[in-house]
C-alpha cells in the first residue's frame, strides 16, 4: 500500500517538477494548446469525458463559474491566508445585484421600456456594477473583521454568508423571498433566425454549441482575464505582502508591511471576483433563489481551493474542475441503489480528510516559501549540495 | 421600498412577555450551553474549532430517537404516551444515556480518525479546520445516504417522525410566567450536567490534567500527564454533553431530527462559546444562556424569521467589540 503510494506520489512529483522547470514561453505554449483543447471540448467531446446524465456544455459552464470563484477564493485563502468560510455570500451579492436590477419581479428593476438599461446590454452593464457592489460588501465586511485572529475570522465570515442568505430569504418585498427572482437579463448576442434571443439564451438548448457552451466560452475569456490580473498582482509588491502576511503576520508587520491594508485588499479583490461569478450565474440560469447560496456551497468552493492546492491559481482551477465534473459525470450511476452523483459531499468530505492527512498542500501545491524569489532561488535551493557550493 | 414590512420593532411584545421570553430563552440557552462546552474545551486544549461537533450533536439526536424507538419500543404516533412522571423521567433518562453513549463514542471516533493523524504530523491549524469541515460533510452525508441502508426508517432526506412521550403543558405559573414540563426537564438536567462538568474540570485530578495540558502541553507531559489520553477524554466529555443536549433538544423540537439538524445549532453553540470567552468553561455556560435569552428577545422584537440573524449579528458584534468574550478566553488560566 505504502509502496504504491510512494510510487504514485513520486511520479506525480516528477510531473510537477517538469512543469516547474519549463521556461515561461514554454509554459505559455503549453497553456495555449491546453486552453484551445479545453475550449473546444464541448464541441468535440471525447466519449470518455462526456457526461451522460446532463449537458456537457452546461457542466463546463458551471465549471467556468466555479473556477472563477476558486481563483477569487484562492486570493483570499491561498495567497493572503485568510480563511473565508462565507465566500458564497459574495457570490450571492453578485447574483442578486444583477437579479434585482434586471428581473421584472424586483422592485428595483431598471430594465424595460422606461428603464435605465436596454434589454440587449442590460446583463453586460450590470456585471461591473455587480463587481463594484460585491467589492464594497467585501470592504464593509472586511474593515471591522480583518483585525480578528484566523479562526475567528472563519466563523465571522461563516456568519456573514448565512446572514446574506437569510436576508435574501426574509426580505420578501425586495428579493421575492424563497420564490426567487425570475427572468434575469442575459446578453443578447449573435441573434439569428435560429436563435431569436441570441446564443446565450436558455432557448438555445440543443446541440453541442448550446447556451451552456457559450456561457462556458464567456467564462473562459473571463478566467484568462482574471488570471492575468491575479498573476500580475501575485508578482507585485501586493502579492509579496500577501505571502508575508500568510507565512507570519507578526514578522510581516515588524518588517513594515501594513498587514491590515493588504488583508483588506485581498478580501476586496476576492469579493469582487466572487461577485463576477455570481453575475455570470444569474445570467446563465436567469433565476436566483436563496437555497443556491447555502453555506454548504461555500464549503464546496473551499474544497476546490484546498483540493487544487492553496496558493496555486492554476491548481485551484483544476480543483474546480474536479468539484464540478465528477458529480455531473457520476450522475445517474447507481451503486447499491444510491445515485453516486448525489454522494458528492460525502466523497469531497472524505477527500478533504484524506488529503489533509497525506497531502495537506493539495494536489498541485504552490511553491509557497520560494515564490517570492522566483525560479533562480528555487533552482539554487533545489540543487544537489555539491552544486550549491560557489565556484572557487 | 418598505423595509418596515419585513422587519418590525415590536417593543410592546417584548416587554409584555419579558419574563416568559426569559424563561423560554433560558431553556434554549441551556441546550446551547451544553453543546458550547464541547467547543470550548477542545478549543482551549488544541486551539481547534471542532467544526464537526455539530454533527456529533446530530448523531446524539439519532441516538436518542433510536433508544426511544428500538430499545424502549415507542413508535411515532400523533398522541403523547403520558406514562406518568416517574416512568417518563426514567425513559428519558435511558434515552439520554444512550444519546450520550452514541455522541461520546462518535466524538472519540472523530478524534481518533481525523485529528490524531494530523497531530502526529504537526499540521497547521488551517489543516485541522479543513479536516473538521470534511468530517462534518462525511457524517452528514453518512446519515443522509448510508444510514437508511443500514437501519431502515432512519436518516435520509426527511426528518424522523416525532415520538412524543409527554405533551408539553404548563406545570405552574410563577409571576405570570407559565413554566411547562419540558422547560423544567431541560433546565434542571442541563443545570445538573453543567455543575458536574464544572466540578470535574475544576476540582478533580483529571480536570487538573486538562487545565495543565491547555496551559502548557510540553510541561504537562514532563510532569507525567498523558496528553493523548487527556485529549481523548476531553473529546469524550464534549461528546457526552452534546448527546445530553441532543435529547433535551428533541424534547423541545421533536420534529428536528434530521441529518442537517445539527448545523445551525452547532454554529449558535459556537457563538455562545465565543460570547462567553472561548476556552473558558464557565464562559461557555454563561454565553449559552445569554445567547438563548437574547435570541428570544430578538425574535420577539423583530419577528420569528429573524431569529437566526439575531444570533449571527450578535456573534459578529461580540467578536468586534470584545473578541475575548465576556469572561475572557483561556482554559489554562482557569478563572474560577
Amino acid at each position: 500500500m505504502s509502496a504504491i503510494q510512494e510510487r504514485l506520489s513520486a511520479t506525480w512529483q516528477r510531473l510537477l517538477d517538469w512543469w516547474d522547470r519549463l521556461s515561461r514561453p514554454q509554459k505559455w505554449v503549453f497553456g495555449i494548446i491546453l486552453f484551445t483543447a479545453v475550449a473546444l471540448s464541448p464541441i468535440f467531446t471525447p466519449s470518455f469525458l462526456d457526461t451522460p446524465g446532463i449537458s456537457f456544455g452546461g457542466t463546463m459552464a458551471q465549471f467556468a463559474m466555479i473556477a472563477i470563484i476558486a481563483v477569487g477564493l484562492n486570493v483570499v485563502v491561498g495567497q493572503a491566508g485568510l480563511l473565508d468560510l462565507g465566500y458564497v455570500g459574495f457570490y450571492a451579492v453578485g447574483a442578486y445585484t444583477v437579479a434585482l436590477l434586471t428581473s421584472p419581479e424586483s422592485p428595483w428593476n431598471k430594465m424595460g421600456p422606461t428603464g435605465f438599461f436596454s434589454a440587449p446590454w442590460a446583463w453586460l452593464s450590470c456585471v461591473p456594477l455587480a463587481m463594484a457592489v460585491t467589492a464594497l460588501t467585501g470592504l464593509i465586511l472586511g474593515f471591522p473583521t480583518l483585525r480578528l485572529r484566523g479562526d475567528y475570522l472563519a466563523i465571522v465570515t461563516l456568519g456573514f454568508g448565512e446572514i446574506i442568505r437569510l436576508l435574501a430569504d426574509n426580505l420578501g418585498d425586495i428579493t421575492n423571498g424563497p420564490r426567487g427572482l425570475n427572468e434575469i437579463a442575459f446578453p443578447h448576442l449573435l441573434e439569428s433566425q435560429q436563435h431569436p434571443e441570441g446564443v446565450f439564451s436558455a432557448s438555445n438548448s440543443r446541440g453541442d454549441a448550446n447556451y451552456g457552451t457559450w456561457w462556458f466560452w464567456l467564462g473562459l475569456v473571463l478566467i484568462v482575464g482574471i488570471l492575468l490580473l491575479v498573476g500580475n498582482l501575485e508578482r507585485s509588491r501586493v502579492g509579496r505582502a500577501w505571502i508575508a502576511v500568510r507565512e507570519d503576520e507578526d514578522a510581516a508587520e515588524v518588517m513594515g508591511v501594513n498587514t491590515f491594508r493588504f488583508k483588506l485588499w485581498a478580501f476586496t479583490i476576492g469579493a469582487a471576483i466572487g461577485g463576477l461569478s455570481g453575475a455570470l450565474y444569474a445570467g446563465q440560469v436567469q433565476y436566483v433563489a436563496p437555497p443556491t447560496f447555502n453555506i454548504i456551497n461555500s464549503m464546496l468552493f473551499l474544497c476546490a481551493v484546498v483540493l487544487g492546492g492553496q496558493g496555486n491559481k492554476l491548481g485551484v482551477i483544476l480543483g474546480a474542475f474536479i468539484i464540478v465534473y465528477l458529480p455531473n459525470r457520476l450522475l445517474g450511476v447507481h451503486f447499491l441503489g444510491i445515485d453516486v452523483g448525489n454522494l458528492k459531499y460525502l466523497f469531497f468530505g472524505l477527500a478533504l480528510v484524506v488529503l489533509m492527512i497525506f497531502r495537506p498542500q493539495g494536489l498541485f501545491p504552490a511553491r509557497q516559501q520560494l515564490l517570492a524569489y522566483r525560479n533562480a532561488a528555487r533552482e539554487l535551493l533545489m540543487a544537489r549540495p555539491s552544486e550549491k557550493e560557489p565556484a572557487q | 421600498m418598505n423595509l418596515a414590512a419585513n422587519i418590525t420593532f415590536n417593543v410592546g411584545g417584548l416587554f409584555d412577555n419579558f419574563w416568559q421570553l426569559t424563561i423560554d430563552g433560558l431553556s434554549w440557552g441551556a441546550i446551547y450551553a451544553l453543546v458550547a462546552v464541547g467547543y470550548t474545551l477542545v478549543f482551549g486544549l488544541l486551539r481547534l474549532i471542532n467544526f464537526a461537533h455539530s454533527e456529533i450533536f446530530m448523531l446524539g439526536m439519532f441516538g436518542a430517537y433510536f433508544a426511544l424507538d428500538m430499545i424502549l419500543g415507542f413508535t411515532p404516533s400523533g398522541n403523547a404516551y403520558n406514562k406518568g412522571v416517574f416512568l417518563t423521567v426514567l425513559y428519558l433518562g435511558i434515552a439520554m444515556l444512550f444519546a450520550m453513549l452514541v455522541a461520546g463514542s462518535a466524538a472519540i471516533g472523530l478524534e481518533f480518525i481525523a485529528y490524531r493523524p494530523l497531530r502526529k504530523r504537526n499540521a497547521r491549524s488551517l489543516t485541522f479546520l479543513i479536516t473538521a469541515i470534511g468530517m462534518s460533510f462525511v457524517i452528514q452525508q453518512f446519515v443522509l445516504f448510508i444510514l437508511p441502508k443500514l437501519i431502515s426508517g432512519y436518516g435520509g432526506p426527511n426528518a424522523q417522525q416525532p415520538i412524543t412521550l409527554v405533551q408539553p403543558k404548563t406545570q405552574f405559573t410563577f409571576f405570570g410566567v407559565a413554566v411547562s414540563n419540558t422547560t423544567i426537564v431541560v433546565i434542571v438536567s442541563a443545570l445538573v450536567l453543567a455543575v458536574l462538568t464544572d466540578v470535574a474540570i475544576n476540582r478533580t485530578k483529571f480536570g487538573r490534567g486538562i487545565r495543565a495540558v491547555a496551559q502548557d502541553p510540553a510541561t504537562a507531559t514532563l510532569m507525567g500527564v498523558s496528553r493523548e489520553r487527556i485529549i481523548m477524554t476531553t473529546f469524550l466529555i464534549g461528546g457526552l454533553l452534546a448527546g445530553a443536549a441532543a435529547l433535551l433538544y428533541t424534547l423541545k423540537v421533536p420534529q428536528g431530527i434530521i441529518y442537517s439538524g445539527g448545523f445551525l445549532l452547532g454554529i449558535k453553540a459556537f457563538s455562545a462559546a465565543v460570547l462567553g470567552g472561548i476556552g473558558n468553561l464557565r464562559g461557555a455556560l454563561l454565553g449559552g444562556l445569554l445567547l438563548g435569552i437574547m435570541e428570544n428577545y430578538g425574535q420577539a422584537l423583530f419577528g420569528t424569521q429573524w431569529r437566526d440573524v439575531v444570533a449571527f449579528v450578535l456573534l459578529v458584534l461580540v467578536l468586534l467589540i470584545r473578541p475575548t468574550g465576556i469572561l475572557g478566553e483561556s482554559l489554562g488560566k482557569a478563572r474560577v
